[in-house]
């Protein structure tokens, strides 16, 4: 059982996308190709960097990275409330996460590029049958 | 591969037809090249059609019942945004393979006024756009961009720039979907749409469609038309980078393709007296300065800043407004672009002519991912 599930009647908290584990301590896993150490979010068929079937490990990846890149999102699909920071952020296992960055000013001025920031995350729907949907974030590292 | 040549061409005006449907805006197009050529659709052996937002909807077959069913073969082609290139690259193939001796090829596209290039919005189901970042095309080219001032410091008014000159050069251009000059501080004033492109550094939606017939060495030896060569026709896919998976590489898609069309070519880009390239934003065209090697690695902003890609300036770009203002229906632009190529090397450019044009570049891409690059030759 995955964690975060729990016995049918009651709701559950369910993660927005499959590489995301929850629990005490949630976290992103990945997928590492054995052969050529290119990391990936989730599942792979098989590797697209060196084009191996496998096999992959799956390794949990830290909850700590940085800033790559960002674009302050002010308009967006119907219904997206704006604006927000759309991001790419770098683990330190070499995998990269298209993300939101929250807690931060849409400002330029105000988004280092590099910052460091941490994974946190945060009830953002419920599903038709009232389970809490579960995403995750990145904010600016905690000094501590 | 032998020698093709492209004899004729057309194009609409790109803009808004909300009572037109999409093979007739295929029709106009193509009956505009036929006439160009001097041919009619009987002689026509192959037919490339490319339209993207109704890929099913067998545009091309509908495009013959408006001009001429002549029981010729068809193909219908949807590659993202160089799905009009890649409709010419098919009837380039087909002449060029020796099977056929004219083959046409038309871009179409109707919008209208509809949403965002790239779509996934809020309304489908267990979406993760605008939560988990965004996979929209104003987010992705806004990253690119960053990504560019991360790396080499360049500016929001280097992009800025980038608008005002391809929106002055549309003035020159009957075609273009809009035709208004636009000042550095209306575009950094502009309404922001993803940082750091503004409204006016985003091309429009729109309609539009281009024609291109394209023939073998023996067939253009009998019209009395200035030959246009097809100096190569490469497409690339994304090879596997770093962030790619995440963070849509436009670069080094480009880059791969810009690397064998000049080898096939035998042309260097200094050697382009113009290039009509993918600024679906503003953001996307300065990458491309530098992933087509027009300058070096990090120079771009100071060529902007030295007009080194104006009109007149040493390496022209988008002289016919580019997708800025020239306007991006999507099926059609990867047609248009060559069509622009083809009247600035014939000398028929009117206003907007590069004089004394020989060597001419075409590039379209789409996400994610296809890269066209053209080389055409006087």
């Amino acid at each position: 059982m995955a964690e975060g599930t729990q016995a049918s009647g009651e709701k559950k908290a369910r993660p927005i996308v499959p590489f995301l584990r929850l629990g005490d301590r949630p976290h992103l896993v990945g997928k590492k190709c054995d052969q050529c150490g290119a990391v990936y979010l989730g599942n792979r068929v098989a590797c697209s960097k060196c084009s191996t079937t496998g096999p992959f490990s799956e390794i949990p990846l830290s909850t700590k990275g940085s800033l790559w890149v960002y674009s302050i999102v002010h308009q967006s699909a119907p219904g997206i409330p704006t604006p927000y920071v759309a991001a790419i952020v770098d683990l330190p296992e070499g995998v990269s996460v298209r993300c939101n960055i929250i807690d931060v000013e849409p400002d330029p001025a105000k988004i280092p590029f590099g910052m460091p920031v941490e994974m946190i995350t945060r009830k953002v729907r419920e599903d038709k049958e009232g389970n809490d949907i579960i995403a995750f974030f990145f904010r600016p590292a905690s000094k501590n | 591969m032998r020698n093709v040549y492209v004899l004729g061409v057309g194009m609409i005006k790109f803009g808004r037809y909300p009572d037109k449907d999409v093979p007739e805006l295929a029709a106009q197009a193509a009956l505009l090249a036929l006439k160009d050529a001097g041919m009619t659709m009987k002689d026509i052996q192959l037919l490339a059609s490319g339209n993207l937002l109704q890929a099913g909807a067998m545009v091309g077959q509908r495009l013959l019942q408006q001009i001429g069913q002549t029981g010729i073969p068809v193909i219908n082609v949807a590659n993202a945004c160089a799905t009009g290139s890649t409709a010419f690259r098919e009837a380039y193939f087909a002449v060029g393979s020796g099977e056929y001796e004219v083959a046409m090829a038309v871009g179409s596209e109707q919008m209208g006024k509809a949403g965002l290039l790239g779509g996934g919005g809020a309304s489908r189901e267990g979406s993760v756009e605008g939560i988990l970042g965004s996979g929209l095309m104003p987010a992705v080219f806004g990253q690119a961009g960053v990504e560019h001032m991360r790396k080499h410091g360049t500016k929001m008014e280097h992009f800025a720039k980038i608008s005002v000159k391809n929106h002055k050069h549309s003035t020159k251009n009957p075609l273009s979907q809009y035709q208004n000059e636009m000042d550095l501080d209306a575009v950094m004033k502009a309404r922001m749409i993803a940082y750091p492109n503004t409204l006016y550094m985003c091309c429009p939606t729109g309609d539009g469609a281009a024609a291109a017939i394209v023939v073998s060495e023996a067939v253009m030896k009998k019209y009395a038309k200035k030959p246009v060569k097809v100096g190569c026709s490469v497409l690339t896919s994304d090879p596997w980078s770093d962030r790619d998976l995440t963070l849509p590489d436009v670069s080094t898609l480009t880059r791969t393709a810009a690397k064998q069309a000049y080898e096939r070519a035998g042309v260097g880009p200094e050697d382009l007296d113009l290039v009509e390239l993918h600024d679906c934003f503003a953001t996307a065209e300065l990458l491309h300065y530098e992933n087509l090697g027009l300058c070096k690695e990090g120079e771009a902003g100071r060529g902007v800043d030295e007009g080194w890609f104006a009109h007149g300036g040493k390496s022209p770009v988008n002289v016919s407004g580019g997708l800025l203002s020239k306007g991006h229906p999507l099926g059609a632009t990867g047609v248009a672009n060559i069509y622009e190529v083809v009247m600035h090397l014939r000398g028929e450019a009117g206003a907007r002519q590069v004089e004394g044009a020989k060597v001419g570049l075409a590039h379209v891409i789409g996400l994610g991912s296809a890269c066209t690059i053209h080389i055409l030759t006087a």
